[in-house]
């Protein structure tokens, strides 16, 4: 009887996934034993770190995207359609597109995450980003034509996607002013809901002296609770006003409601074994990537590396096997510190991050990554 | 660990979360209450004895009590 796999999410963890169920299943799949199916609610796929890039001028939303199809091996079958309904008990999903439920063996959730600025008043209206395709380009419009006046940049939810780019959306913006010769009409402010300016002490511990040399204001406890679009004002739970002329803000994230229908966690994350990412409501599911609620950053590389692990535990189950892969935690990441400078960290769940001294070195390798993230996508890198 | 009289309109588990999680958690739910309940947290993150008075402190609510267990700590929060 064929086993059936189903991987819900077309990012980069589901999308890894994909490509490396096929590399260790191929012969299983070739002899009808095993299917694999990737499903996404859209043809493309989207590499979202190229949107730090877009409102600086430097990249187009295009260049984050590709044909999902041109990405994942030809033995996985790639579904365009929105999954609607989750039954563990059944183990049974229903997408959009057909009436009758379909079987699964193993399900992987790998839905990521969605914005959520309705959560605080007057946020969407007044407030720009960079988490979203259009976002970045509205914030684009914005940026590109600011000669001066005050720039906030309000970290309002957390977990969010990708920890490092506030503050690499600082430090980039900051040495953008410089070169352009208008920082000093420009006033940048970063506010972070807790008592530091990174989620991560060592990490906070590393950029909030960079922030200070820079002359960026910083305002921790500030946990938005409220903008004012027409008086230019975002103010606090905490009773604290700022005044902004260009407010570029992290909304609030929350996974897919399907998640918690399901009965599989809270807004929208799924609760799971750190170490195996299992699902602990349900048998024979996985959750990776941002959807997983393990407490490490919500990051490409994080997807990445989950997307590995899962992948051998389905192998191994479906042969029969023990499976005995598990997830450390790992993390890699880069963080700009301006336009042509950048850091780099490597942590796991027992390791904390030491942040290397910026330099251009390792901006170049950023970009390279960037450009190479093609190859990690084919699960070739 | 010992146990208040005090009944809280909200709990939130945060027992397993890395930090800062437990104290977003705990902001979360004090943003979505109404004025005067009370949340309490749960957490087994030592950084919280910490993290939750110092929020509290900068902000109009109130702690009105916590609770150090041998592995976990629940504080609660009357949201003003």
């Amino acid at each position: 009887m064929t086993e059936r796999v189903i991987v819900v999410g077309g990012g980069t963890g589901g999308t890894v996934l994909a490509n490396d169920l096929a590399d260790r299943l191929g012969a299983e799949i070739d002899a009808g034993d095993v299917e694999v199916t990737l499903v996404n609610d859209g043809p493309d796929h989207v590499y979202k770190p190229v949107w730090l890039y877009v409102p600086f001028g430097q990249r187009e939303p295009e260049d984050g995207r590709r044909r999902l199809r041109e990405l994942v091996d030809d033995r996985v079958a790639v579904r365009v359609d929105r999954v609607t309904d989750i039954d563990t008990d059944a183990g049974q999903v229903r997408y959009h597109e057909a009436p009758e439920p379909i079987d699964y063996d193993y399900l992987v959730l790998a839905t990521g995450s969605t914005l959520a600025p309705e959560e605080i008043p007057g946020l969407a209206e007044g407030g720009h980003d960079y988490y979203s395709e259009s976002g970045a380009e509205a914030l684009r419009e914005e940026l590109l034509s600011f000669t001066e006046g005050h720039l906030v940049l309000s970290v309002v939810g957390t977990p969010h996607m990708c920890p490092a780019a506030p503050l690499e959306f600082v430090f980039m913006a900051d040495d953008w002013l410089r070169e352009r010769g208008l920082r000093e009409d420009v006033d940048i402010t970063y506010t972070y809901p807790i008592q530091r300016v990174h989620g991560n002490p060592h990490i906070a511990e590393w950029a909030r002296p960079l922030m200070d040399e820079r002359d960026i204001e910083v305002e921790t406890f500030f946990n938005a609770e409220s903008v004012d679009p027409d008086a230019g004002t975002i103010t606090s739970m905490e009773g604290t006003d700022i005044d902004y002329d260009l407010l570029v803000a992290i909304p609030p994230h929350r996974g897919i409601d399907l998640i918690e229908e399901a009965g599989l966690g809270d807004d929208g994350w799924v609760d799971v074994d750190k170490h195996t990412l299992e699902a602990e409501a349900a048998e024979n599911v996985y959750a990776l990537g941002d959807t997983a609620a393990t407490g490490v950053p919500n990051a490409g590389s994080v997807a990445h590396y989950q997307a590995g692990v899962v992948g051998q535990r389905i192998a191994s189950q479906i042969r029969g096997r023990p499976a005995t892969a598990t997830y450390d935690g790992k993390t890699l990441c880069f963080v700009e510190t301006g336009m042509d400078a950048a850091s780099f960290v490597e942590f796991d769940y027992e390791r904390p991050p030491s942040p290397a001294p910026p330099s251009e070195k390792l901006h170049w390798s950023k970009l390279a990554y960037n450009e190479s993230y093609w190859l990690t996508a084919r699960g070739l890198l | 660990m010992s146990q208040t009289d005090i009944e809280p309109e909200t709990t939130v588990d945060a027992r397993g979360a890395a930090c800062p999680g437990p104290l977003m958690d705990l902001i979360g739910a004090v943003r979505g209450a109404e004025s005067g309940a009370v949340v309490r947290l749960l957490s087994d993150t030592e950084r919280s004895l910490t993290d939750v008075p110092e929020w509290v402190e900068e902000t109009d609510n109130e702690l009105l009590a916590t609770e150090e267990g041998d592995d976990h700590h629940a504080f609660y929060v009357e949201k003003a």
